[in-house]
């Protein structure tokens, strides 16, 4: 499939979308009119997508500075009367928590649907926090899709929703969801990108304490009212298999390792699939519970349905038993899969499944973990600053490296190790600034060009305010990398694919009042060296930019100009001193059988950094 | 046809396992058979594991259960080891005998066990063993970066696959640019060629 044939295919075909995908079709057949996103995985590819098709479709797409801004955009739109998409990263949706948490309040006038991926497991996360949660703390109704159809369908369900009752919806997905390719049928599309009218009413969109009070009033009577809908929902749905020993609630991606293991192993139940599942169904809920002897709540993540149903056991002073997260049937953390959730469901049932022997090698397996890209700007940026620190005779046990979220985090693998704190997106600075102020240990802060004009801006106003002595390195490769490649406010694009007004890092930093600020080519490793040297005397805030395109960007180049270099090494004149692999460690390096410094032609990005770190000159472009 | 035919494909970030799985995904929607498909994105993908399952048949979770691949590819040597879990003795493997060697490995940090080992070791769980050296067909199609394409033709040969090799091509010209076609096109029977003979 071509990504064009999202927009292009007619209804009734069917298209092998990714759950991601298929949001982007839902947007389509929605008539969304404005769309917005800060890049996150497991979400990033409804914004590439979108990206890829926003023009033509004629809705407005944006990549904003953070989620927040995000938000707010689709708020805006939402008010304005039109049909809006707001989508982010689990962890995102904190960025934009407090916007979240003011527009139910306000209400929308446009459908306005929030997604969500949560990460369990934490693939690409710095945590697994389950937003089902969030959903009941800022009482925005819920929807959880199992497959990339009902992402697509509960997105366009949610549309509806919201408009009705004039409230934003939650779509939670989950990677295995966000990432999971399916069969999706397609529906007619209904074309956005049309201008809305905000219409002043101060008493329904200005949160202060003289509104507030009703607006809460009136979200209350909205939730009473969404309840009866969730509770006669189709979406709520139950599929019998004959037994009433057993009945099973189940959501998004669990529910899909429960119905193959129902199906499989013939097992008779009952299964109670909750896609709309707050306001929790209560009275559907309770009657399911009625129909069996005893309830697994089958959930990723938190206990959050399992709670629910022994309340309302409470409530109604019925006596049956819980099986789930909570008495240790089901794991308390991490993703499911369809083994453990068979297992589950084994402990319950009398009688074992039939397994297979899980087989084990003897062999040790070599480590393989993510690493900056062969051809990436960073590692030449560390390389210099290594030994810039080297120069100046600082003690590395010294110095805390304050990192942040993005691809240059991989530094605090061997031989980098500097990364030694990182929390979310933009902390390097704050946190900087407060290691200097606890300890009188030196600080290096390092953040990327997209997560600057994210979150680490205010940080770095608040440095600079305090007069802190700490170098910042920005390390500005055009484009925000981890996520795959959006463009971000330092880059004359938008998300759209339209010129924008490029936002220059250097001139921020001038403007905060930083007294150091200089940019630099990382791929220059000596002039590098030298600015890092000259920074890192400098007695207050230092801002060197290292400025270089992502590995990406440089393949994607090559690639079409059919240009690029390619590298061996000379085996007459290498000494094996191997500084390229313990010091540098481009990927592409290796050491074969016969102990001899190689290049993997497959790895190689022909970028030519390494020429420079070679003493005997080794290196060679291949004629 | 089994009821469900279970495959696991795993490789390592940039060589084109994605892309491998989904055109085969693709390929069994044409043929008018559901099919579901997990993926990775993110971290991983940074020189990483990278591991897809796909389900073709009357499932609803990608996600494969322990020891029930019907097929697996190896796109590369040690990658396999890391999901024995996966198959059993009746699993058909396919497997790259060109190894990636990590970073780990020439720091010093961890071993790379000589592929002869591997292929060893794999023996003795299945009797259905394919090894081939992809990316010399991939070099002898014109390009290495297709050698994505020799393995999935490779696995396309194996028996029981679920899908001829005509919608396979079919479905690959969908999904790759038309400049590139004529060079995986051999990739692709340069795989396949290369199973069949090993099947002899
Ligand atoms: S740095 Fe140069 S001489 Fe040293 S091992 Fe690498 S290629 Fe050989
Ligand atoms: S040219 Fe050298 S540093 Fe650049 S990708 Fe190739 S091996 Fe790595």
């Amino acid at each position: 499939m071509k990504i064009k044939e999202i927009l292009t295919s007619k209804e009734g075909e069917k298209l092998f979308l990714l759950g991601n995908e298929a949001a982007v079709r839902g947007v389509l057949e929605g008539g969304i009119s404005v769309a917005s996103t800060y890049p996150g995985t497991p979400s990033s590819e409804i914004g590439d997508v979108l990206s890829n098709l926003a023009k033509e479709a004629g809705i407005y797409f944006e990549f904003s500075a953070n989620e927040k801004v995000a938000f707010e955009v689709s708020t805006a739109a939402a008010a304005a009367g039109l049909r809006s998409f707001v989508f982010m990263k689990h962890v995102g949706l904190n960025v934009a928590a407090d916007a979240f948490m003011s527009t139910v309040y306000t209400g929308v006038k446009g459908g306005m649907i929030i997604l969500s991926a949560d990460d369990p497991s934490m693939h690409s996360s710095q945590n697994e926090q389950d937003n089902r949660i969030m959903a009941r703390l800022a009482h925005i109704p819920l929807l959880e899709p199992s497959n990339p159809q009902e992402v697509k369908d509960l997105l366009k369900f949610g549309l509806d929703i919201s408009e009705e009752f004039e409230i934003p919806v939650l779509l939670r997905t989950t990677t295995r969801i966000s990432h999971m390719r399916g069969v999706v049928n397609v529906g007619k599309i209904i074309p956005g990108g049309k201008k809305g009218i905000f219409k002043k009413d101060p008493s329904k969109y200005v949160v202060v304490p003289q509104f507030v009070v009703k607006m809460r009033q009136r979200l209350q009577e909205k939730i009473i009212q969404i309840q009866k809908i969730a509770e006669k929902s189709k979406l709520n749905r139950i599929i019998d298999t004959g037994g009433k020993e057993l009945g099973i609630i189940t959501s998004g991606a669990a529910f899909n390792y429960v119905i193959d293991i129902v199906q499989e192993k013939g097992i008779k139940v009952r299964v109670l699939k909750l896609a709309f599942s707050y306001p929790f169904p209560e009275q559907k809920v309770l009657d399911f519970i009625n129909t069996v002897d005893q309830i697994l709540i089958v959930e990723e993540v938190e206990p959050v349905m399992e709670k629910e149903v022994l309340f309302l056991l409470g409530k109604h002073s019925l006596n049956k038993k819980v099986y789930g997260k909570l008495d240790g049937t089901l794991p308390i953390m991490y993703e499911f899969n369809p083994d453990i959730v068979s297992m589950g469901i084994e402990k319950i049932i009398q009688g074992k499944f039939k397994k297979e022997k899980t087989l084990k090698t003897q062999l040790p397996l070599p480590l393989r973990p993510p690493v900056l890209c062969p051809g990436c700007p960073h590692r030449p940026a560390y390389y210099a600053l290594k030994k810039a620190i080297k120069k100046l005779r600082l003690n590395e046990k010294d110095i805390i490296y304050s990192s942040d979220i993005g691809c240059y985090a991989l530094a605090l693998q061997p031989p980098y190790n500097m990364a030694d704190y990182c929390i979310c997106m933009g902390s390097s600075l704050g946190v900087g600034s407060g290691f200097t102020k606890a300890t009188s240990q030196r600080v290096i802060a390092l953040i990327g060009d997209s997560t600057f004009f994210h979150g680490g801006m205010p940080g770095l106003i608040n440095t600079i305010h305090h007069q802190e002595k700490l170098l910042l390195v920005i390390m500005d490769n055009r484009t925000t990398g981890m996520t795959g490649g959006q463009p971000h406010p330092g880059v004359p694009l938008d998300g759209m694919r339209n010129p924008a007004r490029e936002i220059s890092i250097e001139e921020v930093a001038k403007g905060m009042g930083a007294g150091f600020v200089k940019t630099v080519d990382p791929f220059n490793l000596k002039e590098t060296e030298e600015i890092f040297i000259e920074a890192l005397k400098f007695e207050e805030v230092a801002v060197v930019i290292t400025k270089h395109p992502c590995a990406m960007i440089t393949a994607t180049e090559n690639k079409k100009s059919k240009k690029k270099l390619r590298y061996k090494i000379n085996q007459e004149k290498c000494s094996r001193c191997l500084l390229c692999i313990k010091n540098f460690t481009c990927p592409a390096f290796f050491i074969n059988q016969n102990n001899l410094v190689n290049i993997n032609p497959l790895l190689c990005n022909g970028c030519g950094v390494c020429i420079q770190i070679c003493p005997k000159k080794a290196i060679e472009v291949i004629k | 046809m089994k009821n469900i035919y279970k495959l696991y494909l795993i490789g390592v970030g940039g060589q084109g396992t994605v892309k491998a799985s989904t055109i085969i995904g693709e390929a069994a929607m044409r043929k008018g058979l559901n099919v579901v498909m997990s993926e990775v994105h993110g971290m991983a993908q940074r020189g990483g594991t990278v591991v897809t399952e796909l389900k073709i048949g009357d499932a609803h979770s990608p996600l494969i259960e322990k020891g029930s691949a019907d097929l697996l590819i190896a796109f590369e040597p040690v990658e396999a080891l890391r999901v024995l879990d996966k198959i059993s003795n009746k699993t058909f493997v396919v497997i790259n005998s060109s190894p990636i060697i990590p970073f780990t490995v020439s720091l010093g940090i961890s071993k790379y066990p000589e592929v002869e080992k591997i292929i060893e070791e794999l023996k003795h769980i299945t009797d259905h063993l394919l090894v081939l050296n992809a990316r010399e067909i991939a070099r002898e199609a014109g390009n290495i970066i297709s050698e994505n394409m020799v393995l999935m033709g490779a696995g396309a040969a194996s028996p029981d696959f679920p899908l001829d090799k005509e919608i396979i091509i079919q479905s690959m010209q969908e999904n790759l640019p038309p400049a590139s076609w004529e060079v995986n096109l051999k990739a692709l029977e340069g795989g396949y060629k290369k199973v069949q003979e090993l099947r002899r």
